[in-house]
This record gives structure tokens, C-alpha cells and sequence, in this order.
């Protein structure tokens, strides 16, 4: 008993040749169908190269078109002139020009030798699978589908949608339940037979012929009215993509295909020589009873899916440019934005560098230049720290820093005195930790010498800009995980807050802070805001201080002292 | 886009053609060899002036992907490249006198030839000291692409400018003609590109790299575009509006994925800057026929010469277009 080819081509005849010459070497006899496309004196030719074997046989031709009813059509002819013609065959393999055999025939025969009754179909019903093109599952088997999807999309799509308007639905042959899988199947003469035999088939044959895409359901679904026993997955190695069209197989696939231990692979490109030639000239090299385990090519094709389904999060790129919530994410890792802390303490920077491990960069969004991490002028990915360029497009500038830098993450500065064209985006993004110290800008106008006429405007300024952020802060789009303490509050436990924001950042494992930053001497802050208020600004941002220093007559008591513990 | 706008950029296409078939008078054949094109080549255009010491690798690099045929505009060179190129079997060759930049910028030339030769081919329209990377490029023929392109219904390939560099100054990296560039030009920037979306058109806007970093810092708005879609499945209804960087109609500029998926696409290794960057510099601020007024030539030349080194610590060395697709500068899309 042997295992019979029916091969659907319409495409690189030459390729053709020579894969059903590997199958007839073997003792296989072949069917070939070849697309009514396909020129007549192409066609010819093609007849003659191989009229030197006489178990390689040509079925009546039809117009192929994909999602139509010709490939069943050609699958149904050329099944019926094989079982007709070659009675030693015992299972028939579905197979196209430009499917390739992995192993040597002799495997494939050996392995269906031992499951003499057994269908290779993939079958499931509709409810199950979520391989579907243009939107149709269920309704590819009660809708019509007179009109090409390839050539009259438009066409294709109004009638569809007029047939749901009306509700218009075919009825389904009693007894049938529709079911779906790859186009690639190995079924046994009985099942073939009596499917192709079946005095209903004229009604299964009308039913299916409106189906859309009927290849992927014709056989799937009347395979399960007669088979003994289906095992419902293909010998064919066939991936798609995420628009249903098949994976090609290249030169540089040759180990993977190799591994897979599949008796079949779909679709080789053409020119790919060295597959065809390293399959066609078999070296002896044999697995005898593996089984097919395609998990590997799985992943590559299911991650190319991914990538052009997905892409990579924080990635903006010449063929990736999400529209706005489209990003699957704004930036390509957790980063943390500290407001008001390089005011409040002297060596902040440092510090937390040493505390987290982390990059710890100045304000990147000072108005002069970009304040990289140790003062450098370029940074990674070659950014430079001229402040026009970064405000050309402040937002990348931010998700190209974090996306050079993934893997490391990211701390900086920022405040009322920076560019502001930032502030939504950080507020927004769900990868931004951002910790706010309000109202501690005034702490470097409080040890400037300066006018204070002079101090007095800025300071307006700046808690306009900083009230602004804020609100962009606590508005309800934004995601950031945000903490908010007033000048006032953090004084009050500095060391709680600092312990959190590092615990947040999460780089050292939770560990008690060793060492603390060194907060600046705010003796006499409290009268400088009430100097504020006596000329008419109020500053609020920074909370409650209290005006007046202790009591006069104790000595200056130390300031009150945060521990470490 | 209403109906207008529509009607707005058929109309505007129509221009550019029209204003493709004025130009052609001024191009003369010099060789052609087009007769012997197959149906399914894939061709290059571009149009040089005194290339002749990158020409040599420049057909050998694309030779060796599987291009089949190259057309090529030569706009007044005296450096031996025309007598050269008409020597080649493989090559087409016209020549003009007239002005690049009122031919904007050879555009209306090589529109002209892709409306006469690329109808039906895919066509890679690129200058001599631009190489095309796109993804799997060390296996696979540039036909493997075309023929995947195909099968998924794309029509149109975005590769970006990559501004490569040596490392040092410009006149110490000596180009030998024949050679390699990226020996000696293999620095680049990897990650200070900005994008911005052309709404009239639908193309992406990029900018970055050295040129932006080193001669337009302060002023960001005027540097070079690196956006570019060279590669097109060319019907002769097509034109490219502004250099490479977009065409009508427009869907054609669609090579981005707006969803936040990655649609596959390469990079076009710019290899301007050696030591022959000098020479040129001075010639075309004599001839002032570069974009924007040559505003980059005018930096470097008036730049502080002593110190025209693109190189920084964070530069990047080139190795292949895994890199370039891990660094995110391209994307492999579905294509596995």
C-alpha cells in the first residue's frame, strides 16, 4: 500500500518537476492539477517533461481563485482520478506545487502504515478557532458569496453587509456542522471515497460552492460525517500570518526545517536552491519514527506576528508611528521624575544614583541645555544636549532617551523653571514615577541675593507653571504613579518620603536607606514666604511654615533630625 | 480627506507628470541597453554628478542583491563616470546639462524614466553613495523581498536615510575607488531621530542623526529629512513629489503602521561622508543647486574645520541589519 499525491500547481512549474519526480522515486504516484491560468503552451511543455512517468497523471483543469470553489473542484477531480486509476493507494496526500517533502517519502508511507485508518485533516468547528479573514466566522457557512474577495473587495463587502441587514441566511444540509481547518490534508481511500461518492454530494456540493474560502471547510466539514477516526491536525508544516496568507520558507530556515521532523512544508520560495536541494537529495540522515514537532517554527512565525500586531512598546520608528493611545504603551520602560529634590537637598543627584544604581540625569529639560547624567553633551544613542533640538519634539526626545537606554533605568529632574512642553506626556504615561515636592522652587529664590521685586514676580511665575503641571497631574487621564508632598509635609518626614520614592524604584531590593541626602539650611524660609505674602503674591504650593523661627530666647535648636534606623 | 483635497493631490500628480515629460528634453541618451529587460527585473534609478570614484562598488553592491538593471541620469560630470558607465552592459544612460535643482533636484528626470522603463517593475530609485539594507539581506536576494512585498499586497518599501561616518576627520577617511565605504564609514547615531506625521501627504516626517546634531542644533526645523521610500512596485500613473521621501498618490507613503504594530522595512546607509565631502562641499556652494540652500554644505564649510569630526562616544559601529533592527532603526514587520 502506498500514500498517493494530488498536487495543485499553478506556479513555478520547474519546482513542480521536480518535488513529484522526488515522489514518484518513491513509489508514489501523482496527480497533478494544474491552474487554468496557466498558459496552454506552458502547460504543454510542463505535460511533456514529464510524460517519462507513467504513474504522474493530469486531472481536468479549473480556474483556481482564492476563498472560491475551483480548488475544491480540482482537489475533488484530481481525487477522483487517483483513486480511480491507482487502487494500491491507501491514503491520499493534498499537496501544492509549492509544498516541499521534508522527509523521505519512505518515512511518510511507514508512518501512515501504522494508522491505516486514520484521516490527517485539520477539523474544528467555527466557534473554536479564531483563524478568520475580513471578519467572518460563523457566517462564511450562512452568508452568500457571489462576488470575488481578491478582484471586487467592495462588492464582496456591500453584499455582505446587505445580507446582515436583511438577515438574510442560507440553511445549512441537515446533518452537516461546518467545520474549519488548513487546506492540507491526508485522508484514507474509505473517507476520500465516501465522501467523493456520496449520492447527497450534488447538495453538500451546492451548499459549499457560495461558502466562502470553501477549501479551508469542504473536505474539514464532511470528513466528520464519515471518518473512522480523525486526527485533527495536518502533516503539512503550512504557517500564516496574521492576514491568513502563508509563512514562505527561505534559504535561511534550512536548520529549522530540519528540526521540525514535519513530512511536509509550505510554502517554499522558489529560488530558495539550497532547500531544495539539501530535501530533494536526501543524505541518509533519517528519524525514522519522530514525530512532527513544528514547535520551533512555531515561534519564529507566531513572533513575526506579534511584531507586526504589537511591534515593540516604546518604539517609534519609520514603520512605526502609533496614532495617539495606539502605543501599547508611551515609553519602553519605567522611569522616575523627581520634582523639587535637587532644590530641597545639596547632593541629591549623587545620592540617589548610589542609593538605586539607577542613571540619574540633572533637569533634561532645562531651558539652556540638556543637564545629561555627570554633564556629558551627548548621551546614548548619540543625543545630543542642545536644548533646540531636544524642544523640536520634546516627547521623543523622551521615549528615544528611554528607549537607548532599556534595560538601565532612568531618573531626572524637572520643575517649573524647565520646558513644559513635557508635562502631559509624563503625566500620562503609566511607565513614569513621578514624586513632587511642591512649591520647592522657592527654596533657590529664598538663597538668591536678588532684588525682590525681582523674586517676587518669578516666584509668581513660577507656581503658575507648577499649579499647571500639577493639575495635569491629578487630572483624571493621567497614569503616572504620582506622589505629591508639600514643601511643608516632606520637611516634616523627609526620610518616610525618601524611603518610599527609592523603595518605588525597587533597583537594590528593599533594603533601609544607609545614608541621606543633605537637605540645604531653610532657617529663615518661613520669613521669606511671608515676605512673599506681604507683597501681595501667596504662595501656597509649599504649604504651611511656620513664620516665625522657635522661640527667641531657647537656643537654636537643631533642626528636627530625620533617622536612620 | 475630503473630496477636494483629493481632487487637490490628482491634479498636483498630474503637474509633476506633466512637468517629468518638459524635463525629459533636456536628457540625452547616452547608451541603452534597456531592450534587454525581463518582464519581472527589478531596476534602479538615480541620477550623480562625478561619482565616478563611488560608481564601481555602488553596481557591484546592487548587482550582488539581484538588481538586474540600472537607469541613470548623469548631470554634467567631467570626472570620467559617464564614459565609464556607458561601458556597462547593465546599464542605461542618459545625460543633461540643465539645472538639478530646477529639475528639483532630479526628480522630474527620474520620474520621467520610471513612467517610460519601471512601468510593472519594482523599482529602487537611490543615489550612488546610498546602500540599500532591508531585512535578512545577507541570505536573501533583494527578489525575496519584492516577491514576499507581492504576496502581501504592498506596494511601496520605506528605507530611512542612515547618515554613516568615520571616525575622525572627514579628509583622513580616503575612499579608494572600488572599495567599500563602510570600512571607513561605519559610525552612526542610533537613537536622536524625531518623527513627525505629514498630514497633506500621509508620509512620515524624520530627522536626526549627525547632520542634525553637528550642523543644525540650533536650528532643528531646517535639518534634512531621512525619510525615504525608495523601493516602489512603479506604475507609470506614480511620481515622486519631493525626492524620495514621498510620492502620489499617497497611500503609497503608508509604510508605517498607525496601530501599534511594525510594518517591515530597511535602511539606506548614506556613505556622503569621506573625504570626498570636501571637494563637494566647495563645488556645490559654487553651483548652489542643493536643497535649502546647501545649507549643510555651508555649516561644514563655514563650521570650525579643525574639528568637522561627526564622531562621538556614543556612536555607534555598524555590524549588519540585525543591529539596526534590534536598535529599532528598521523592523523585520512579518516578514520571519
Amino acid at each position: 500500500m502506498t500514500v498517493g499525491i494530488v498536487m495543485l500547481v499553478h506556479t513555478a512549474l520547474d519546482r513542480a518537476e521536480q518535488v513529484i519526480r522526488h515522489w514518484v522515486a518513491a513509489d508514489c504516484p501523482v496527480v497533478v492539477h494544474v491552474d487554468k491560468t496557466v498558459e496552454r503552451a506552458i502547460y504543454d511543455a510542463f505535460v511533456d517533461s514529464l510524460a517519462d512517468l507513467p504513474t504522474v497523471l493530469f486531472s481536468t483543469r479549473h480556474r483556481c481563485e482564492w476563498g472560491t470553489w475551483g480548488i475544491v473542484a480540482a482537489s475533488q477531480a484530481a481525487s477522483e482520478l487517483m483513486l480511480r486509476t491507482f487502487p494500491q493507494v491507501r491514503h491520499v496526500y493534498l499537496a501544492s506545487g509549492a509544498c516541499l517533502p521534508l522527509r523521505p517519502p519512505q518515512e511518510l508511507k511507514r508512518y501512515l502504515d501504522a494508522r491505516p485508518m486514520t484521516d490527517f485533516i485539520e477539523s474544528a468547528t467555527t466557534a473554536d478557532v479564531p483563524w478568520t479573514v475580513g471578519g467572518l466566522s460563523e457566517e462564511r457557512f450562512t452568508l452568500r458569496f457571489p462576488f470575488s474577495w481578491k478582484r471586487h473587495r467592495r462588492l464582496f463587502d456591500r453584499y455582505v453587509s446587505l445580507q446582515r441587514r436583511f438577515k438574510m441566511h442560507r440553511r445549512i444540509p441537515p446533518g452537516l456542522v461546518p467545520h474549519m481547518g488548513s487546506q492540507w490534508w491526508c485522508l484514507t481511500r474509505r473517507t476520500l471515497s465516501a465522501i467523493l461518492e456520496d449520492p447527497d454530494r450534488k447538495i453538500y456540493d451546492d451548499y459549499f460552492r457560495k461558502v466562502w474560502i470553501p477549501d479551508e471547510s469542504y473536505f474539514q466539514s464532511l470528513t466528520r460525517l464519515y471518518s473512522q477516526h480523525v486526527e485533527s491536525r495536518s502533516l503539512t508544516l503550512c504557517k500564516f500570518d496574521f492576514q491568513g496568507k502563508p509563512h514562505i520558507f527561505y534559504d535561511d530556515h534550512l536548520q529549522l526545517l530540519r528540526r521540525s521532523d514535519c513530512f511536509v512544508a509550505r510554502k517554499i520560495w522558489p529560488h530558495a536552491d539550497r532547500i531544495y536541494e539539501a530535501f530533494l537529495n536526501p543524505d541518509g540522515r533519517s528519524v525514522a519514527e519522530a514525530e512532527p514537532n513544528p514547535g520551533k517554527i512555531d515561534r519564529v512565525f507566531s513572533k513575526a506576528v506579534e511584531r507586526r500586531t504589537r511591534g515593540r512598546t516604546g518604539l517609534y520608528m519609520q514603520s512605526r508611528f502609533p496614532n495617539e493611545n495606539w502605543e501599547n504603551g508611551v515609553t519602553a520602560a519605567p522611569y522616575s521624575v523627581f520634582e523639587g529634590f535637587t532644590e530641597l537637598f545639596e547632593d541629591f543627584e549623587a545620592w540617589l544614583s548610589r542609593a538605586t544604581g539607577a542613571k540619574v540625569h540633572g533637569h533634561l529639560y532645562a531651558p539652556d541645555r540638556v543637564m545629561f547624567e555627570a554633564g556629558q553633551t551627548t548621551f546614548t544613542g548619540s543625543m545630543s544636549d542642545s536644548s533646540a533640538l531636544r524642544d523640536a519634539n520634546p516627547r521623543m526626545f523622551l521615549t528615544n532617551l528611554i528607549w537607548n537606554t532599556r534595560g538601565e533605568r532612568q531618573c531626572f529632574q524637572f520643575g517649573p523653571m524647565d520646558q513644559q512642553g513635557i508635562s502631559w506626556d509624563i503625566a500620562k504615561d503609566p511607565n513614569a514615577q513621578i514624586s513632587v515636592i511642591s512649591g520647592a522652587w522657592a527654596v533657590p529664590l529664598f538663597q538668591l541675593n536678588r532684588n525682590f521685586a525681582e523674586l517676587r514676580a518669578e516666584a509668581a511665575q513660577l507656581q503658575r507653571i507648577e499649579s499647571e503641571h500639577l493639575r495635569a497631574l491629578r487630572s483624571p487621564y493621567a497614569k503616572a504613579r504620582v506622589r505629591i508632598w508639600t514643601m511643608a509635609e516632606f520637611v516634616e518626614s523627609p526620610m518616610e518620603a525618601l524611603q518610599s520614592v527609592v523603595d518605588q524604584i525597587g533597583t537594590k531590593g528593599p533594603r533601609r536607606l544607609a545614608e541621606v541626602p543633605r537637605m540645604v539650611d531653610l532657617t529663615g524660609f518661613g520669613q521669606f514666604l511671608q515676605n512673599l505674602k506681604n507683597q501681595g503674591m501667596h504662595p501656597y504650593l509649599m504649604g504651611d511654615f511656620p513664620v516665625e523661627p522657635p522661640l527667641k530666647n531657647q537656643p537654636p535648636a537643631p533642626r528636627k533630625p530625620y533617622l536612620v534606623k | 480627506m475630503g473630496f477636494f483635497q483629493s481632487y487637490g493631490l490628482r491634479l498636483q500628480r498630474k503637474r509633476w507628470r506633466i512637468r517629468a515629460r518638459r524635463k525629459a528634453r533636456q536628457l540625452s541618451v547616452v547608451s541603452d541597453n534597456s531592450a534587454g529587460v525581463q518582464p519581472d527585473d527589478i531596476l534602479v534609478f538615480s541620477t550623480f554628478r562625478n561619482e565616478n570614484v563611488r560608481l564601481p562598488y555602488f553596481l557591484d553592491y546592487y548587482r550582488r542583491i539581484g538588481v538586474s538593471h540600472f537607469f541613470m541620469v548623469d548631470n554634467d560630470s567631467d570626472d570620467g563616470g559617464r564614459e565609464f558607465l556607458a561601458q556597462q552592459p547593465d546599464v542605461s544612460l542618459w545625460s543633461t546639462t540643465g539645472s538639478y535643482k530646477r529639475a528639483r533636484f532630479g526628480v522630474d528626470w527620474i520620474n520621467w524614466l520610471q513612467m517610460r522603463h519601471g512601468h510593472n517593475h519594482w523599482c529602487l530609485v537611490v543615489d550612488p553613495d546610498e546602500l540599500l539594507v532591508y531585512p535578512f539581506c545577507d541570505t536573501r536576494p533583494i527578489r525575496a523581498l519584492t516577491d514576499w512585498l507581492d504576496a502581501s499586497s504592498i506596494k511601496s518599501f520605506g528605507a530611512m536615510l542612515l547618515d554613516m561616518y568615520p571616525k575622525g576627520r572627514l579628509e583622513d577617511a580616503r575612499y579608494e575607488r572600488g572599495a567599500d565605504p563602510l570600512d571607513l564609514a561605519c559610525w552612526f547615531d542610533a537613537g536622536n531621530y524625531t518623527i513627525s506625521r505629514n498630514g497633506r501627504f500621509g508620509n512620515l516626517w524624520i530627522q536626526g542623526g549627525p547632520r542634525a546634531r553637528k550642523f543644525f542644533a540650533d536650528e532643528p526645523e531646517r535639518a534634512p529629512a531621512l525619510n525615504k521610500i525608495p523601493l516602489v512596485k512603479w506604475d507609470k500613473h506614480y511620481t515622486y513629489v519631493s525626492s524620495t521621501h514621498m510620492l502620489l498618490p499617497r497611500g503609497l507613503n503608508l509604510v508605517y503602521d498607525e496601530w501599534g504594530g511594525e510594518k517591515a522595512s530597511g535602511v539606506l546607509l548614506h556613505t556622503k561622508f569621506l573625504d570626498t565631502f570636501g571637494k563637494k562641499a566647495e563645488e556645490e556652494l559654487a553651483r548652489k543647486q542643493h536643497y535649502a540652500n546647501s545649507h549643510e554644505y555651508r555649516a561644514y564649510a563655514t563650521g570650525p574645520i579643525d574639528d568637522p569630526d561627526l564622531w562621538c562616544k556614543w556612536s555607534e559601529k555598524y555590524i549588519n541589519w540585525r543591529q539596526l533592527e534590534i536598535l529599532g532603526l528598521m523592523s523585520k514587520g512579518n516578514w520571519a
